[in-house]
């Protein structure tokens, strides 16, 4: 399915923003992009599997309720870098 | 012939200054990770070449950078230091990197690191995987240590001042902020307080075990158990066979007081220390006492201290040196390196009688280091 990043994330896909991965739940199409761009999920996730404070997931659009989220095929993930600073 | 690099981790990246050994003509480079906090970048003293770098952009989370060849390429860490998985999903994790201190000099590519919250952390392979130092990191006391997260400073408690024993490599000193200094003889496996002789006006027990706030603290590399100290609470000295920290900075001109960041040491000369003191009366506005920046250099072990400031600004210079950004090279005479939060980069050649600015207009300076490479 398809997977859109924010641009702080764009250094480990070569700079693409919209990319592919698999999975039936959103913590596995995270995991399957791990495999495809290593490093990059534990940008977006901590150790005890929490989203990061300014990273939010959507799926079509709708905020993700956990990484345990059902997805079908299909389905769009949307990462965002939320507002962080200056 | 083995070059001087000066590697300065800022709020925006990190920047490179390299001269020859005369450290006449400098160059500037990078950024490199231009964005990302760069809390401490260190150059490998074992082989001259190898970098690692603490990074953290504001979105994501923190990670860990090494270069082979002084800074021309990165690579990320495959296992950046991460705090173990609880069951329950309520463990901590790692906010930033805070320290990176390479291993002794017969252990190469063995780094340790220091993170906020206050976590401890190895490396065997120069910083490509990271596991966590369990006998601190999982000790049933480090919770009382540390203090509850609401009683941290503003980033958030940390570890720094990671000394490991020129003399043993099983002997480590870490700083606690706030906590306190501890060491192990173990390589980590069980830990002692070590802050007698401390003040910690912040704490209702004068004589309190752990608590303290150091600030920074450094082992000598070559007079065997001398370690200095820049605490929250004052400058110290602890010959280590008396267990009991000294305050050498009651010794300091009382008008400036013993409140600070950083803390240098002459790599030749254990009665040699330099600190870069702060204003810490009334509400501790952490700037130069009165706007008028100055080193103090003391050449015998604390009795007496020397204010050093030709060369740097005679008044409205207020801005802060933080804990990790004052340093020396092992040049012969001494170089002196120290950065601000206004993002320059000063620098004597003949061991702080007179300062010169090496570079303006960086982002707010966290760390500076010196290293020969190769």
């Amino acid at each position: 399915m398809k997977v859109l990043l924010p641009s702080p994330l764009a250094g480990y896909t070569a700079g693409r923003r919209e990319v592919q991965a698999q999975g039936a739940t959103i913590r596995e199409v995270l995991d399957d992009l791990d495999r495809r761009y290593p490093g990059i999920r534990f940008r977006m996730i901590d150790e005890q599997d929490a989203v990061r404070p300014h990273i939010r997931i959507f799926v079509n659009r709708e905020k993700a309720a956990s990484l345990a989220q059902g997805l079908a095929p299909g389905d769009e993930v949307l990462v965002v870098a939320a507002l962080s600073g200056g | 012939m083995a070059r001087l690099v000066v590697l300065v981790g800022t709020r925006k990246g990190l920047f490179v200054l390299g001269a020859d050994r005369r450290r006449r003509a400098w160059s500037i480079e990078g950024p490199h990770f231009l964005g990302e906090t760069v809390n401490h970048a260190v150059l490998d003293p074992r082989d001259g070449r190898t970098i690692v770098a603490a990074v953290k952009a504001g979105h994501l989370g923190p990670t860990v950078y090494r270069s082979r060849d002084r800074g021309k390429r990165w690579e990320e860490a495959k296992a950046p230091p991460a705090f173990a998985k609880a069951a329950d999903g309520k463990g901590e994790s790692v906010s930033h990197v805070f320290w990176l201190t390479p291993g002794p000099a017969g252990e190469k590519d063995r780094w340790y690191a220091g993170t906020s919250p206050a976590g401890l952390f190895v490396s065997d392979d120069a910083g490509r995987h990271w596991a966590g130092i369990e006998g601190f990191n999982g000790h049933p006391d480090r919770r009382k240590w540390i203090g509850p997260p609401e009683d941290a400073p503003p980033d958030g408690n940390t570890l720094h001042s990671l000394n490991v024993d020129p003399f043993d490599p099983d002997h480590f000193y870490i700083g606690l902020s706030a906590g306190g200094v501890f060491e192990t003889r173990d390589r980590g496996a069980t830990w002692t307080p070590l802050n007698a002789g401390c003040a910690a006006g912040f704490l209702p027990d004068p004589d309190a075990a752990y608590g303290h706030d150091p600030h920074c603290v450094r082992v000598h590399p070559t007079a065997r158990d001398v370690v200095y100290q820049q605490n929250h609470c004052g400058i110290y000295r602890l010959d280590r066979a008396k267990a009991r920290w000294t305050r050498i900075g009651e010794n300091m001109p009382k008008d400036v007081g013993d409140i600070g960041f950083p803390l240098v040491l002459h790599p030749r000369d254990a009665r040699t220390a330099w600190v870069f003191p702060m204003d810490g009366t009334t509400v501790w506005p952490r700037v130069p006492i009165g706007g008028k920046p100055a080193a103090y250099v003391t050449r015998d072990a604390g009795k007496s201290w020397r204010r050093q400031d030709r060369g740097l600004p005679s008044a409205h210079g207020w801005f802060t040196v933080k804990r990790q950004a004052m340093t020396c090279d092992a040049l012969d005479p001494l170089g002196l390196y120290f950065g601000t939060t206004g993002g320059e980069v000063w620098c004597s050649f003949d061991e702080g009688e007179s300062w010169q600015c090496l570079c303006l207009h960086l982002p707010e300076i966290y760390s500076v280091e010196a290293a020969l490479a190769a």
